[in-house]
């Protein structure tokens, strides 16, 4: 066999196993893609900088009304004191000082308000301003260790959570939200505080936020364990 | 008579099977990825410029079956179409066969000579290298597409950690506006030469396997238009034609 032949029918073994590994062997595909996440995940966090931010002209137009509400469980979840007593933010897990914050305390600590986008998976933007308080904050005031390297968001929209790597939550815009769009934030939206990040993509903001817990590993997610990316990064 | 050359090196030959089975799953999927959310504009406002705002591509032309598994096909053959992309670039520079492609003066003249030709205007068909000026042309607009593509790809897949290529297309709507278009340009430059390949030069498809191409058989010598003088005609009858 001469090298042309040879790289013909290596060209067309090739594009062969590729169809095939999609339609014949899905089990194989899937691996070949599980690989290329893995790649694609350490090449993002390698081009992650808390430097790179997301800006919305000043003078945007906000989505307001139109910003999408969405949740997992069959009717708007509500906090109801009443039932389950006064909401409170837990940060615990590998940090010296757990908290509990109700959402006046979370109120008074150091406010950030920014207008930034909001990816979602499906392929819209959203702009919206958000206020809140920095994760990074919230990480420094509860002295989260050396070992916390993941973060875990958890609410009380059925069992919705999301993990995220320590860099992207220690990123700037990275923010446990109280109020949109100068209000305080709508039960449509993750009231009574929810996660907000233009670095992520939507599914990774938990709403309706009740839980962050710092751990040396990742614990997955409600879409991620479901198939999607489970870094979703912007 | 065969009048045999070697007419693609095996670099050109590999890129481009690889190329069509990396753009099929590109455009597939990402296809797949723009259904679960077939629109342009952001909530609440609106996007004239698209007529079919909201309605979605027909599923057989998607892959990938749904979003995330669609979401997973992209960015693992975005590698392979973007490597693939630069080897047959890099090979194009240094085999210096990058002149079969770049435009240069007179290849307007020589295009417009060329749809003369296919319009019936002019008898004879015109002088050519390896390329007529129309193929010239469209080779050139699509790896100047696949560029387009990759960087608007890239701005929409890292809007904040790669802002700074986002910001070329304006911002994140506008840079996926600019991925769809190009996609949907280059896959109609691509079905144009897949149909001027069996209308009017089935013989390339020899060069595009084996790399050999019969210059006797070429639209040149047969003055084959689509679907005309499809049959390379005897040597004698050939002279007795150009003699006319």
């Amino acid at each position: 066999m001469d090298r042309r032949r040879f790289v013909t029918i290596s060209a067309a073994s090739l594009s062969g196993a590729l169809l095939a590994a999609c339609n014949a062997n899905p089990e194989k595909a899937s691996k070949l893609l599980a690989l290329a996440e893995h790649g694609n995940e350490s090449i993002e966090r390698g081009l992650f900088r808390h430097t790179a931010m997301d800006s919305v002209p000043s003078a945007a137009a906000l989505a307001g009304k139109d910003f999408p509400k969405y949740f997992i469980s069959d009717r708007v979840p509500v906090w109801d004191p009443a039932v389950r007593g006064v909401w409170r933010l837990e940060v615990s897990g590998a940090v010296r000082t757990p908290l509990s914050l109700t959402l006046e305390q979370l109120a008074a600590l150091p406010r950030v308000a920014q207008k930034v986008d909001h990816f979602c998976v499906e392929g819209w933007n959203a702009r919206a301003e958000w206020t809140g308080v920095r994760v990074s904050e919230l990480a420094r005031l509860a002295g989260a260790t050396a070992d916390a390297h993941y973060v875990d968001f958890a609410g009380f929209d059925n069992d919705y959570h999301e993990s995220w790597d320590m860099e992207s939550a220690m990123h700037p815009q990275t923010l446990v939200a109280y109020g949109m769009d100068g209000r305080m934030l709508g039960p449509g939206h993750g009231a009574p505080a929810r996660v907000h990040s233009p670095i992520k993509l939507g599914y990774k903001n938990t709403k309706y936020l009740t839980r962050m817990v710092f751990m040396p590993s990742r614990n997955g997610g409600y879409w991620s364990d479901q198939g999607y990316e489970w870094y979703g990064g912007t | 008579m065969a009048d045999l050359v070697r007419r693609n090196h095996w670099v050109v030959r590999v890129t481009h099977w690889v190329n069509v089975v990396a753009i099929i799953v590109m455009a597939g999927s990402g296809m797949r990825i723009f259904n679960a959310h077939p629109a342009f504009a952001r909530p609440g406002e609106r996007f004239p410029l698209n007529p079919w705002e909201g309605h979605a591509i027909p599923k057989w032309l998607t892959f990938g079956a749904w979003l995330g598994g669609a979401r997973h096909w992209h960015f693992a053959m975005m590698w392979i179409l973007v490597l693939n992309g630069l080897a047959y670039l890099v090979f194009l520079f240094l085999h210096g066969e990058w002149r079969d492609v770049v435009p240069r003066k007179g290849d307007a003249r020589d295009a417009i000579e060329m749809l003369r030709f296919y319009l019936f205007l002019r008898r004879d068909h015109p002088i050519q290298g390896k390329h007529n000026a129309l193929q010239k042309s469209a080779y050139f607009a699509m790896p100047v597409l696949g560029v387009i593509i990759v960087l608007s790809g890239l701005a929409i897949w890292k809007p904040v950690t790669l802002g700074f290529i986002t910001v070329l297309f304006v911002n994140y709507k506008w840079a996926r506006v600019v991925h769809f278009v190009a996609m949907v340009l280059l896959i109609v430059l691509a079905l144009i030469h897949v149909f001027m390949v069996f209308a009017v030069d089935p013989y390339a498809l020899r060069s595009i396997i084996t790399g050999w191409y019969n210059r006797a058989n070429s639209p040149e010598a047969r003055n084959a238009r689509p679907f005309y003088h499809l049959v390379a005609p005897r040597r004698s009858s050939a002279e007795s034609e150009t003699d006319a």
